[in-house]
């Protein structure tokens, strides 16, 4: 077969990937801000929760995880007599953005701690209450500290996105694999693959590069 | 009839070991223009961060307008106060910054509506007003756009200052507000706050170093030493015929050096 062969088969399973990177980074994103504003919290269940949270995802392995979602919940749905059976796609989403989420939400509690005393208690003799210092002083100055870091979390994780193949879903990793078993071309399918994925990881960090400077575009103001 | 706003009654603040404040005594009186001098650890800037509840006390009882700042009543007995009194309380008083702590996400306008908006929950419109009346009485008129960075230090402050009055404190706290500004943008700031000392409604609290300014516009300046007051009096008494050895040391030191 020649390599062009290849890549109508390989763009299906790209596009997967960039839906499972995009859908899980997202959730992702909003899972680090909460638990990370959560773990700055003073409320003690809130904190328990966040912490019990980041450990437990950070402390285990992703394939296990996703393993967990996609094989185990069921049998234990069972048990209970609920169907948690989830569909790969939505097993492989959360997975990914579990995992990120736990990574993330540190990157979160790091840069509002890291806003300086003096913010908290200007915030504090305008009569702010913690709410509105989080949301109108903290966060907004924390955002854009928090972007390199986040930028190579999505690269991370669409770079974990190959893990979903083996729950069956056809993303990239899947395709190749596929394409192997038929032709045995390895070389050139997994050089097919490598620039793909490094395509597509450019492209992420580009984008984050443009987040990063849109969240911080005070920080450039001239004149 | 005596009109005390502000009554520090045998107020200890310790730092672990170290006292800060020693069983301080102070009264203020509505719309008096005090400025507090003295040696640097001698408790000046605490007297004014724990009045912004930036530090809490460790003995002793602060009161503003007659009701305790630190303690509430609660079924008769005097106990530590709850977040939501401090908030209550924390409307009267006013802080500007040695380092002038603006917001640096925000433009200058935003800086100074920001408060009245989300805190008073003045409309935009009527923030806004107040705020370019500000921005006029400081001379910053022409800047209400740009960012904090894109002004001197001087002109920080003066949004510093704005930002503080658009709350319409009873009392204005200044920490230091020159101590951090290259010596020719000292002036532009001391006039704003000289010209703020004319009004008679607001009480005014100003830790400092100038001490020809606070000469010029203070009603009474207290020197502090360890903690408490070791001299107080008109500026004409204390800085032209100081009673205590280490008024006069302190005096020396500073306007010889």
């Amino acid at each position: 077969m020649h390599w062009t062969e290849y890549l109508n088969p390989l763009m299906q399973g790209a596009w997967l990937t960039v839906q499972l990177t995009l859908y899980s980074t997202i959730l992702g994103a909003a899972l680090a801000f909460a638990a990370g504003i959560g773990k700055t919290s003073r409320n003690h269940g809130i904190k328990a929760v966040a912490v019990t949270y980041i450990e437990v995802f950070r402390g285990t392995s992703l394939l296990v995880q996703l393993f967990w979602l996609y094989f185990a919940l069921p049998i234990l749905g069972q048990g209970i007599g609920l169907d948690l059976r989830l569909p790969p796609v939505v097993a492989g989403v959360l997975a990914l953005a579990l995992n990120i989420g736990a990574y993330g939400a540190e990157v979160v509690r790091g840069a509002i701690q890291a806003v300086s005393k003096d913010q908290f208690e200007a915030a504090k003799a305008l009569n702010f209450t913690r709410r509105q210092t989080l949301w109108s002083v903290a966060l907004p100055q924390a955002i854009p500290e928090m972007m390199p870091s986040f930028g190579n979390l999505a690269v991370q994780n669409l770079k974990d996105t190959a893990l979903v193949s083996l729950i069956s879903l056809g993303d990239l990793a899947f395709r190749a694999e596929q394409l192997r078993n038929f032709t045995q071309d390895s070389t050139t399918i997994y050089t097919m693959v490598l620039f793909m994925y490094f395509g597509m990881a450019l492209v992420v960090t580009a984008m984050m590069k443009m987040l990063e400077r849109y969240v911080g575009r005070w920080r450039s103001a001239r004149g | 009839m005596s009109d005390t706003i502000i009554k520090f009654d045998q107020v200890v603040k310790r730092f672990g070991a170290l006292t800060v404040l020693d069983h301080l005594d102070f009264n203020v009186q509505r719309g008096e223009k005090v400025t507090i001098i003295g040696p640097s650890g001698s408790g000046k800037s605490t007297v004014l961060r724990i009045l912004m509840t930036l530090e809490s006390i460790s003995e002793g009882v602060v009161s503003v307008d007659g009701e305790p700042l630190w303690h509430e009543q609660k079924d008769g007995k005097l106990v530590k106060a709850s977040e939501a009194h401090l908030r209550k309380m924390r409307v009267q008083l006013g802080m500007v910054f040695q380092q002038f702590n603006l917001f640096p996400h925000m433009s200058v306008l935003r800086n100074i509506t920001e408060g009245p908006v989300k805190v008073l929950g003045l409309s935009k419109q009527d923030a806004r007003e107040r705020a370019e009346e500000l921005l006029e009485m400081v001379g910053l008129a022409n800047q209400a756009q740009k960012y904090p960075h894109q002004l001197s230090g001087g002109q920080q402050q003066r949004v510093g200052i704005a930002r503080a009055l658009a709350m319409r404190p009873k009392v204005m706290l200044f920490d230091e507000p020159t101590s951090a500004l290259d010596p020719e943008l000292v002036g532009e700031v001391l006039n704003v706050i000289a010209a703020l000392a004319e009004e008679h409604d607001l009480t005014m609290l100003l830790v400092t170093h100038e001490m020809r300014f606070a000469r010029e516009v203070s009603d009474r300046v207290c020197f502090f030493d360890k903690g408490k007051i070791k001299e107080q009096g008109t500026p004409e008494e204390l800085f032209t015929d100081p009673k205590e050895e280490r008024t006069r040391e302190f005096l020396k030191a500073v306007l010889d050096g």
